[in-house]
């Protein structure tokens, strides 16, 4: 690890930042110096973006002074920020897709060098060429950015911040995207840019990576500073409990789960469907689930994991191959009949899909049940039992929302998932299928989801685990598939499993069974 | 600086203060207006509430204009509830015109008692068919179902026109020769003229008492049954519908249906309560379909809301037949209803937003807002 310097690169002093209904910062000290990689750690809402969005001169705060290299200063617009050398990459690329990646690095640019309208290819190409040899960053500059992956796009991103001379760099989130090896190279670079003293802001609520990474540690919750540590003085125990205020311990499945009644309650065999686009984005999918079994599928984003679910929930039609659930095939490609199957669906997208946003709590948790006695008879619905059945399920499943009436974009997303689990596993399913369930949760509400999954499977619930956070489906699945480009490219018992070997696996590589 | 923001919560007082202090910016600009013409702001208001509402038989006859706007506003209400956006409830009219006289000169030798249960059922046929062409066109082809039902309503009174200016159709009287020279629709006989409700000295047309059952019938289907609570979740997201297993195409055909049936019956009652004759110029001079819309957006969607306005609005078009003349022009008194209609729906700006006035200094230009619907809750991280 490198050594930090004593010279602060950065300074905000009292930061608050109000909205409506919300203090985002509140009397917020921060400080990064220079040649150090410092971790902005927090819970979602806990006012980490916020923060960095003031320091990028995306807001301007109600109070407060920043002060940079020195020199207070007042920024009315990102541009204001880039002049001073200030560079953010977002959790969500801003780049122009069908650009290369040389047009992106110029766009809304103007430096000295090239003044006018006429774009320098080979002087721009050879700076590109020069900054991702010094960071380790292999970049081809005539790429278009559509066709490159998730990883070279943010390596596209940090150079543009680099090109335009940023001596302070924010990453949010920059590895929730990435395999572990690209996140590998990621922490390579960063290493290599606070060698040459520039300033890493590395926005994160991961607690490995922070470790793995920073120098120090600034915690915030609720919009107030915790406290800045040093990483070498602190530990993930500690850094958890400064983040959520109490301590926490990660649900982990049990070793051994109860193979007494193993029988197979999901079986897919040779499964294609089509993506949005309409072309291949499952190719021979086999997978079983089992009773009381927790199966994980880990792979980046994009490698058919939302196909995988839609199919199973009915939402998709498959090209072909066969689905059984309980042994009783399946005709697919309808939702109902996949509900009458029992086969609940956590789906990504959970205020659009999981829940109808602006209805009520009460009437998203009756979203599947609707249809029969008690909740309605005849085609009327019982407006008194779908008010107790709201009363006792948020009571179950602690909750918390204004009331049964309030609309259900109006809770956190922790209690949004609440919902949607609550109301699937009311629903007493075979099988549990759920897509990236914890994902933009804080650590609280991801404990009570995880609680949930694993609660499932004791019932004796498949549950099909589909997400991105290998940690989590290191923690609680009992084997693990790989679904890379629409494949799946090996399938292990969670005892055998190494990180090293199911990222190779996420990359595409074929691993072994 | 003034912002315009979403408001995170709609307050219930505002509901009351909001149309309240419409009234009053509609008073106050169109007695500015008044004023400036040389008319006596106080009179002239005076006389529109006494032609529209409290002389004797003015409410009589401001239901008359009330009635098929009660129908089309129900009809935009029935589909705007489920963001179908349907905007042909003019033609879906005029179909139910066409079909409750068709079956009207049809049955003219029966009694009341055949015929206007026939014209009823014939009106909510033809209006339901009619919108069902843009709803089947919606669910499986996906057309812009706002661009396909208004042009239907061209096609509707171009079909109008054919049946009585163009043809020797069967709805076109023929019988004599001036009406062979000066085209007319039939008469129906009299026990097709459907028969009025008095009560204390009011005349209420039958038609304005079905669309008040109609507007109960909106109100339970939207609120107490499964056929609601689906079109609701439809309304609010179409991924969350088809999640949950909602037959989402068959929804929008029966929801168009639903609202053209509402038009159509309009039609019927048009043609049974006022007119007893298919009167192609007449009915689209009206422009009730596109008056309906208006409604249904001052009443927020609400079925009952929707007589009410309705009745207002009504009023106000039949003060404004009554006070036009020589010293009182027709285009003034456009005005007046476009500044009153103005006001009222600028005023429903205010419900759902606010605008913020803040000093040029220390504000943030740029910050886009945190979306209360998207965070929900977690505000910005």
């Amino acid at each position: 690890m490198v050594t930090a310097g004593r010279i602060p690169a950065v300074t905000m002093r009292g930061i608050t930042k109000r909205f409506p209904g919300v203090v985002a910062n509140d009397q917020v000290d921060f400080e990064a110096l220079q040649g150090e990689v410092h971790a902005l750690l927090g819970e979602n809402g806990a006012g980490k973006s916020t923060l960095s969005n003031i320091l990028t001169g995306l807001y301007r705060p109600d109070e407060g002074e920043v002060v940079i290299q020195g020199k207070p200063v007042t920024f009315r617009s990102p541009r204001d920020a880039i002049e001073a050398g200030v560079g953010m990459v977002h959790q969500h690329f801003r780049l122009a897709a069908s650009f290369t990646v040389a047009e992106n690095l110029v766009l809304g640019h103007r430096d000295a060098a090239d003044r006018g309208l006429l774009l320098e290819p080979k002087v721009v190409e050879g700076r590109i060429a020069d900054l991702s040899r010094r960071y380790r960053m292999p970049v081809n500059p005539r790429a278009r950015i559509w066709q490159l992956s998730v990883g070279e796009q943010q390596r596209v991103e940090i150079l543009k911040a680099l090109y335009r001379g940023a001596r302070i760099l924010i990453l949010d989130e920059p590895t929730s995207l990435l395999t572990p090896q690209e996140a590998d190279d990621l922490f390579q670079t960063l290493r290599l840019m606070s060698a040459e003293q520039r300033t890493v802001i590395f926005i994160s609520h991961k607690l490995e990576e922070v470790m793995a990474i920073s120098n120090r540690v600034t915690v915030l919750r609720r919009g107030k500073v915790v406290g800045t540590v040093m990483t070498k003085e602190t530990n993930q125990r500690e850094l958890a409990r400064m983040m959520v205020g109490r301590d926490v311990v990660f649900t982990q499945k049990k070793e051994g789960p109860a193979k007494a009644e193993r029988t197979v309650v999901l079986e897919l065999r040779g499964i294609c469907a089509n993506g949005d686009l309409g072309t291949p984005a499952l190719r021979e999918v086999n997978l079983s689930v089992h009773g009381g079994e927790i199966v994980g599928v880990a792979g980046v984003a994009g490698n058919g994991q939302r196909e995988l679910a839609e199919v199973i929930a009915g939402m998709r039609r498959r090209t072909s191959g066969s689905m059984a659930v309980s042994g009783k095939p399946t005709r697919g490609g309808n939702p109902l009949e996949a509900i009458r199957r029992g086969i609940a669906y956590v789906p990504e997208d959970r205020l659009g899909t999981g829940v109808a946003p602006t209805l009520s709590v009460a009437e998203n948790l009756v979203l599947k049940s609707y249809r029969r006695p008690p909740i309605s008879t005849g085609g009327l619905l019982h407006h008194r039992r779908i008010r107790t059945n709201a009363e006792e399920v948020m009571t179950r499943f602690n909750i918390s929302a204004r009331g049964p009436q309030s609309p259900t974009r109006l809770l956190s997303g922790g209690n949004i998932q609440k919902v949607v689990l609550a109301r699937e596993l009311s629903g007493r399913p075979r099988v549990l299928v759920a897509a990236s369930p914890t994902s933009g949760l804080d650590v609280a509400a991801t404990d009570a989801v995880r609680a949930l999954l694993l609660q499932a499977a004791d019932q004796g619930d498949g549950v099909l685990l589909i997400s991105e956070d290998l940690d989590e489906i290191l923690a609680l699945a009992d084997r693990i598939a790989v679904l890379y480009g629409g494949r799946i490219t090996g399938i292990v018992e969670r005892q055998k499993a190494a990180v090293e070997e199911l990222g190779l696996m996420m990359a595409g590589s074929t691993g072994a069974t | 600086m003034i912002r315009i923001e979403r408001r995170l919560t709609e307050s219930r007082w505002l509901l009351l203060v909001v149309p309240i202090g419409s009234l009053i910016g509609a008073v106050v600009l169109s007695g500015i207006i008044l004023f400036f013409t040389g008319h006596d702001p106080v009179d002239t208001w005076q006389r529109l509430l006494d032609r529209g509402f409290f002389a004797p038989g003015a409410l009589s006859a401001s239901l008359v204009q009330a009635t098929p706007l009660l129908f089309t506003g129900l009809a935009a209400a029935a589909a705007f509830r489920m963001q179908t956006w349907n905007i042909g409830a003019e033609g879906q009219l005029y179909l139910g015109a066409v079909g409750a006289s068709g079956i009207g000169i049809a049955l003219s030798h029966q009694p009341a008692g055949v015929i206007i249960p026939a014209m009823v059922v014939a009106g909510i046929i033809t209006g339901a068919a009619w919108a069902a062409i843009p709803g089947v066109l919606r669910a499986y082809t996906r057309t812009n179902e706002i661009i396909t039902s208004l042009m239907l309503n061209y096609v509707a009174g171009l079909l109008m026109n054919y049946l009585i200016f163009d043809s020797h159709s069967y709805w076109r009287d023929l019988s004599t020769f001036e009406a062979r020279v000066f085209p007319l629709g039939k008469y129906l006989s009299d026990a097709g003229n459907w028969p009025n409700l008095p009560i204390t000295g009011i005349v209420i047309p039958l038609g304005f008492g079905l669309g008040i059952a109609a507007a109960a019938v909106l109100y339970v289907l939207y609120r107490s049954t499964t056929f609601g609570f689906e079109a609701r979740v439809i309304g609010d997201s179409r991924a969350a519908a088809h999640y949950a297993g909602i037959r989402t195409r068959r929804k929008i055909v029966a929801v168009m249906a639903l609202s053209g049936a509402f038009a159509g019956l309009g039609g019927a009652s048009e043609i049974g309560d006022f007119r007893h004759v298919l009167d192609p110029r007449g009915l689209q001079q009206a422009g009730f379909g596109y008056a309906g819309i208006v409604v249904a957006a001052l009443a927020r969607l609400n079925p009952f809301a929707v007589v009410v306005v309705a009745v207002l609005l009504g009023g106000l078009s039949n003060a404004g037949f009554a006070l036009q003349g020589a010293t009182f022009p027709a285009g003034l008194v456009g005005t007046l209803q476009g500044l009153i209609l103005f006001c009222a729906l600028a005023g429903e700006l205010l419900v759902h937003y606010r605008i913020r006035v803040r000093r040029p200094a220390g504000t943030a230009p740029i910050a886009p807002q945190p979306q209360a619907s998207s965070a929900a809750g977690a505000g910005p991280a």
